[in-house]
């Protein structure tokens, strides 16, 4: 009983004073709007379209991105322009759905579609929330600096054939019996 | 007119503080918190938040003031005006400072008891008007609770009575200036009566009655509007009460070194028992309400008993 009594008293006074001692500990609040917090770069934000180091939409409009997206909030049209290279038409993100889940970023080859540590978002108006392509892409390459898909990839364009991408060896003549 | 015991100017200006002190302690309450959370609490309106206070009032006020139809009318509509009138009532007989009070009656101890007592009603009523389980199971538990607290809550200060020999508030005060403070020879009937305290003015960690997480706000469940907002500001002036309470009986009331005028001595003394009761909610958690039965019929009320057996055996063997 005692032992009983003097332990509870203990507990709760040690409880109480824990507590107590936590006056003099800074606070863990950031004060937002008058103190921008510092936002990780790999935070999942506002979405963006990136080009390649050429200056060239990174985008083949494969539409994997769209597949991806739970709530369904990616839509675009693929199109082609003389070179033969592959790019979207439109391509439109309803940001009052997206969940900044990322699943986008993970499924596109091209590294195009990317998310970016900027989550000041609010509008207004809803209609306001639906961005464009123009509005997505911007000029920079994003998270990766070096990465072009057209010259890594086996796809002929203009001014690249078969054969001459980097790390491309000439494409094999199956007709030819010679080794 | 002038400013003395029981003036029209008094009971105004007492009136006025207290309502005004319960108000802020909405403040006061939520930034302690928030510190001991290591947070920072409100802070935007105004000053250091000082006008949160306002806006909340703003807010109460403009709600919808729903009764709801399934609910009986009369009684739904009476208990928030209990709990107010019944905790305004008790402060009557507290003696703030020499000079400063409402009225010095010779049964200020038992008026005391027996308004907390009057105060049940308004939890039950509340909780058995709203027609609604959460409220229900509130009421029941409101009901449990006090029949378990309230019994030796009063036995507890017959201590300090036995030893001032009054049962009047203000000469309990002038007696602690002879014999010191009462916290000292009656520190067990100070514990008890800290936590019958917390029980009566439904506090964390025996907030029973309205448990958030168990049972929704419990007796107020239904409440919306002022009427919410009288239950709410009841808590806080149920909350003064006791600290006054405590201060009155155990720390000498206004009593203190000169330097500093005896009615900001009662209001700081105040001031740390009811940041105690921040501490309190903020640290232990809720147990119960058979634990806190068991606890009070099985423990406190016998030690409570026990207190009053050896301060009585003491006062008749020294005189």
């Amino acid at each position: 009983m005692l032992t009983l009594i003097k332990d509870t008293l203990t507990s709760q006074v040690v409880t109480l004073w824990r507590v107590f001692s936590h006056l003099w500990v800074k606070a863990d609040t950031v004060e937002y709007p008058d103190v921008q917090p510092y936002m990780f770069p790999r935070w999942r934000g506002r979405i963006i379209l990136s080009r390649d180091p050429d200056g060239e939409e990174r985008c083949v409009a494969c539409n994997l991105c769209a597949v991806a997206c739970p709530v369904d909030c990616i839509a675009l049209q693929k199109t082609e322009d003389e070179e033969g290279r592959w790019y979207p038409e439109f391509f439109r993100i309803n940001f009052s759905r997206c969940i900044m889940c990322g699943f986008c970023e993970e499924a596109c080859p091209t590294n195009a579609i990317q998310l970016t540590p900027d989550f000041e978002m609010a509008e207004y108006k809803r209609q306001d929330m639906v961005w464009e392509k123009e509005d997505l892409l911007i000029d920079g390459t994003g998270k990766y600096h070096d990465y072009n898909f057209y010259r890594v990839a086996g796809k002929k364009i203009g001014g690249k054939d078969k054969g001459e991408a980097r790390n491309e060896a000439v494409p094999v003549n199956v007709r030819s019996l010679l080794p | 007119m002038t400013f003395e015991v029981g003036s029209g100017l008094s009971i105004g200006v007492i009136l006025a503080t207290v309502i005004l002190v319960a108000a802020m302690l909405i403040w006061v309450e939520r930034r302690l918190l928030s510190f001991w959370q290591e947070r920072l609490g409100p802070n935007r309106v105004g000053p250091f938040g000082l006008l949160q206070v306002v806006a909340d009032m703003i807010k109460i006020f403009t709600k919808e003031d729903w009764v709801p139809p399934f609910a009986d009318k009369f009684s739904f509509v009476l208990a928030p005006a209990i709990i107010m009138t019944v905790i305004l009532m008790s402060f009557s007989v507290i003696p703030f400072a020499p000079g400063v009070g409402v009225v010095d009656s010779n049964i200020g101890v038992l008026f005391v008891l027996a308004m907390a007592s009057l105060g049940a009603y308004s939890v039950m009523l509340a909780g058995l008007s709203s027609d609604n389980k959460y409220a229900l199971l509130g009421a029941l538990r409101a009901a449990a609770q006090m029949i378990s607290y309230e019994v030796f809550m009063g036995i507890s200060i017959l201590g300090v009575v036995a030893l001032s020999g009054t049962f009047n508030l203000r000469e309990i005060v002038l007696a602690q200036e002879e014999n010191g403070w009462y916290v000292i020879p009656q520190f067990i009937g100070f514990v008890i009566f800290l936590i019958a305290g917390v029980a009566e003015s439904h506090r964390l960690p025996f907030d029973i009655p309205e448990a958030e997480q168990e049972i929704c706000a419990g007796y107020h469940t239904e409440y919306s509007g002022m009427k919410f907002g009288m239950f709410f500001v009841g808590e806080y002036l149920g909350l003064v009460l006791i600290a006054s309470l405590i201060t009155v009986l155990f720390f000498g009331g206004w009593l203190g070194p000169a330097f500093l005028p005896p009615i900001v001595w009662f209001s700081l003394k105040v001031f740390v028992f009811i940041a105690f009761f921040i501490l309190l909610r903020a640290a232990i958690p809720r147990p119960r309400y058979d634990q806190l039965m068991s606890y009070g019929w099985l423990f406190l009320l016998p030690a409570s008993l026990l207190n009053l057996l050896i301060t009585g055996v003491i006062i008749l063997s020294t005189s």
